[in-house]
């Protein structure tokens, strides 16, 4: 039974990496951007939440409500200035400024909240507790949560991109940017949007992250932006439910390697990555093919 | 004037292509003599400092093979501190075999090159930003992988066999050779790489990637050799760290600081040329003296000036002065010179668009 | 047949003489002005100037590389002219970006068709008309015009045929409600009788009041459509006119640039051929 409640805790814990992946995806596709501080952002997010829970005392759970609109208008900002510049100046340069950018974060986070982790008590509960199926099969709570609200999170952008009036226009300026200018859109205003909803995104994943296990201002590249990455790899480029489906894989897998062994549970989900890259590159779930 | 007539006038007045000015004799004498005084430090200079040089050496190493990938072959790479860590355990297992660390350091540096080619084979498919990460998430497997075996110390290491016996100042002074050895070498690699017709085609990727494929040069292959060039380069680093430290674990190795250092002394110099790196490092090492006490705070520094150039001054720190002197201290390029010796150079990069 | 001067704003132009339909007083839709246009290092446009009246079909003809589509580019806002400027009915638009134009009513249909290939048609006519200036033209009419669209309206714009993602990109334009329409190489890489046909729509649109600048490198199909013409090489206008005025010996000097004929503006120099 060890085993299928370890299956399902790598399954729901796919629905966070989704979080994780889903603004990864979603900025690379739109504007051909990788941001090397995604995840670092997210850790900033959750950073943020404790902080505002500290000074408002509003429930925990509710602190994404201060700390999701916040970062979403960041992104907006960051993508306005800095990234637009970069992007102006060429991909390299763009991840060399995103790359500074992570870096910046993770040692000023260091330096204000030293090495020590914190998290973000969601309460006893929350935490502990969890749904029981039968006698022996256990679905956590706080996992549970996460992932219906990643799905809940897919769903929404799923229909704001492909049913909703500028999410036409975002998908349109994806295809082809300057045609979209030619039918009078401002791309840099679009760009800006998109960013805004990664960054939105990925700090409710940080948020969560703080729930789940505890922030240090090294997760950010260290997990969460490579789970985010083999997320998106596995998953296939260019799709958001693909994010959850890379998610899943990855997460099966770290529970299936650390069920054989402990300390090999990073390890597994690497491993799975490297075949998936090596066996289908375009991952498990591309709609369009990638170029 | 139709191009055709222009150049018939140039080959009537008579031309000829050469390597490199005169001034490459006095360059190459000078650097003679620096690595002289640098060689010499260890009977002047106390123990303390040498490390700190080491340390420098390190640093320039890594920064010139990160300025190789990032700034002549487009290949940005989060994760050379995988190779850093490759080299460092490379010489700790041959060491644990009753090999010199000192004489295990050249089997490292090519194990490290042979290392880098499965895992290009792995990643080079992806596109820019996705490598970058690919690479961070190869470190890290290779970190963890490595963890896994108790022989090499697991999580925590182990410390360096083989010097033991050696005096202290004889430890402190082939280290800071050696140290200075690589540097050079790394440097001279680096030199003679763009020197060749793979410096060419590198050159040519570094200013127009687009146009350097269309014309046939070997773009893929060209990456590939500077991936593993950069490899090895990154293992020997990770040599001399290991031999400086005197002992070798994950944590010591394997951090993406290293990513960060090597990446900002490269930028910071200036991408895309030879010198760049040497300048970057010195800045590098600088603030990091200065700011000590102060923990991260020259990483961030380091980061937002970092940040400011890649937006602002493209090719760095000695962009800026490359553009007002018109210096050359490692000369690659190619002179063109009329009968009437107004030389003007082709090999240099015009401003990028 | 005629050599004009090609000057600015100048009044004494023949042309305006001869011309019953252009009053010589109307100012002009578009107006173009001693555009120069680098390429890095490469001067791809030099000095051109060019003037669209109300309700005219301008074809700008050329070979490869003569800068017609910079030029259109340009116009359109995608390329930055070192001087000269643009104007729309007497604005000066030269300092506005690509969307900002876009709104005002110079609509290009760019090279290539260029429709946003993950989207369906409908959704592509969609986003050409979210910026649209008030019109004639709305998506419905668009499938009164084509009616073979509305049957296709949900169809994946990349599986279109080249002919059908032309006439897309054409809606797509025109549900903008233009005052100009930009048409940059329709032609190009489809075949002579689907051209023909998506040419032939040309007077349906030009009814509803716009005025069309085109740039052709199919020369016969240019004269058929066209009511006033430029012709272009290595950045430099070599003739202008109406069809109806100038020769085919003239029109053919002009395209390779055969010796003997004045380049206009000119820099004085004689024309080689290019190479």
């Amino acid at each position: 039974m060890a085993w299928v409640n370890a299956i399902i805790q790598g399954l729901l814990t796919g629905g966070l990496y989704a979080l994780f992946a889903c603004g990864l995806s979603l900025m690379f596709g739109v504007m051909k951007v990788v941001n090397l501080a995604h995840g670092d952002l997210a850790v900033v997010g959750g950073y943020l939440a404790v902080g505002v829970i500290t000074v408002t005392h509003i429930p925990v759970l509710w602190s994404f409500v201060v700390v999701v609109p916040v970062m979403a208008v960041v992104g907006y900002a960051l993508q306005r200035t800095l990234i637009q510049s970069a992007l102006n100046r060429g991909i390299l340069t763009t991840l060399i400024v995103t790359l500074g950018l992570s870096m910046v974060i993770e040692n000023a986070l260091l330096q204000f909240f030293s090495a020590d982790t914190r998290g973000i008590g969601a309460g006893m509960t929350l935490v502990t507790g969890s749904v029981r199926l039968g006698s022996q099969i256990e679905l956590p709570y706080l996992l549970l949560l996460i992932f219906a609200v990643a799905v809940a999170v897919l769903l929404g952008l799923q229909y704001f991109l492909s049913g909703s009036s500028y999410g036409r226009l975002i998908r349109a300026v994806a295809d082809d940017r300057e045609a979209a200018q030619l039918s009078g859109a401002d791309y840099r205003h679009v760009f800006g949007i998109a960013a805004a909803l990664a960054l939105g995104t990925v700090a409710l994943g940080g948020v969560a992250y703080g729930m789940y296990q505890n922030l240090d201002p090294t997760a950010g590249t260290d997990t969460i932006l490579l789970f985010a990455f083999v997320a998106v790899v596995i998953g296939g480029l260019g799709s958001l439910w693909g994010t959850l489906a890379g998610g899943i894989v990855l997460g099966v897998a770290q529970q299936i390697g650390a069920q054989i062994n402990i300390s090999d549970e990073l390890l597994a989900g690497y491993l799975v990555f490297l075949l998936v890259l090596v066996l289908r590159p375009q991952g498990l779930f591309t709609r369009r093919a990638s170029s | 004037m139709s191009v055709a007539t222009r150049a018939e006038t140039r080959a009537a007045e008579g031309f000829r292509v050469t390597r490199s000015q005169r001034n490459v004799i006095w360059t190459g004498a000078a650097a003679l003599v620096v690595v002289v005084v640098f060689g010499l430090a260890p009977f002047e200079v106390h123990s303390g400092t040498t490390a700190i040089l080491v340390q420098g050496f390190i640093v320039l190493t890594l920064a010139s093979m990160w300025n190789l990938l990032a700034g002549y072959a487009g290949l940005v790479s989060v994760g050379q501190q995988g190779f850093v860590g490759l080299g460092a355990y490379f010489v700790l297992i041959l060491a644990l075999q009753g090999m010199s660390p000192f004489a295990a350091l050249p089997v490292a540096v090519i194990a490290s090159g042979v290392a880098a080619l499965p895992l290009w084979w792995l990643i080079s498919r992806l596109r820019s930003g996705y490598f970058a990460i690919a690479t961070w998430v190869l470190a890290s497997a290779i970190m963890l992988f490595i963890e896994r075996f108790s022989a090499l110390g697991s999580g925590t290491g182990l410390p360096l066999p083989g010097l033991t016996g050696m005096s202290p100042t004889l430890l402190t002074a082939y280290t800071y050779w050696i140290g200075l050895a690589v540097a050079v070498a790394a440097l001279l690699t680096v030199y003679l790489l763009l020197r060749s017709r793979l410096g060419l085609v590198l050159t040519a990727i570094r200013d127009d990637e687009v146009a350097a494929r269309s014309s046939g040069a070997r773009v893929g292959l060209a990456r590939l050799l500077v991936f593993v060039v950069a490899g090895a380069g990154c293992g020997a680093a990770g040599a001399v760290l290991a031999i400086s430290q005197l002992q070798v674990q994950p944590t010591g190795v394997f951090p993406v600081t290293w990513t960060a250092e090597m990446a900002f002394a490269a930028i910071i110099g200036g991408l895309g040329t030879i010198e760049g790196p040497i300048i970057g490092t010195v800045v590098y090492m600088v603030l990091q003296q200065t700011l000590q006490s102060f923990n991260a705070w020259y990483l961030i520094i380091l980061g937002l000036v970092a940040i400011v150039i890649a937006l602002f001054a493209r090719r760095g720190l000695w962009g800026l002065v490359d553009s007002r002197l018109s210096l050359r201290l490692f000369p690659v390029g190619y002179w063109l010179r009329t009968a009437a010796n107004r030389a003007t150079e082709d090999g240099r990069a015009t401003a990028d668009e | 047949m005629t050599l004009p001067a090609g000057e600015l704003a100048g009044s004494s132009s023949p042309l305006d003489s001869t011309e019953a339909v252009r009053p010589p007083t109307r100012r002009p839709l578009l107006e173009a002005a001693d555009l120069t246009v680098y390429h890095g290092q490469l001067r791809a446009l030099d000095s051109i100037s060019l003037r669209v009246h109300p309700g005219e079909v301008y074809a700008i003809i050329g070979a490869n590389g003569a800068g017609k589509s910079t030029l259109l580019r340009t116009i359109a806002g995608l390329h930055h002219a070192t001087t000269g400027s643009v104007r729309l009915d007497g604005a000066d638009v030269t300092g506005l970006r690509p969307e900002r134009r876009a709104r005002l009513g110079i609509v290009m249909v760019p090279e290539g068709r260029r429709l946003f290939g993950s989207l369906s048609v409908e959704e592509n006519l969609k986003v050409g008309a979210r910026y649209a200036r008030p019109g004639p033209w709305t998506v419905e009419r668009v499938y009164e015009t084509f009616e073979w669209m509305r049957d296709r309206r949900d169809q994946q714009a990349a599986q279109l045929s080249g002919g059908e993602q032309q006439t897309v990109a054409i809606g797509r334009a025109l549900v903008a409600n233009p005052r100009v329409l930009l048409l940059d190489e329709l032609s190009l890489g489809l075949a002579p009788v689907v051209v023909q046909r998506i040419y032939g729509m040309l007077p349906q649109i030009l009814a509803t009041g716009l005025t069309v600048l085109l740039v052709e490198q199919d020369v016969s199909q240019a004269l058929r459509v066209a009511t006033h013409l430029q012709c272009l090489l290595e950045g430099r206008t070599t003739l202008e006119g109406r069809p109806d005025e100038v020769t085919a010996d003239q029109v053919e000097a002009a395209y390779f640039g055969l010796a003997g004929t004045a380049s206009i503006p000119g820099e004085g120099s004689e024309s080689s051929w290019p190479g």
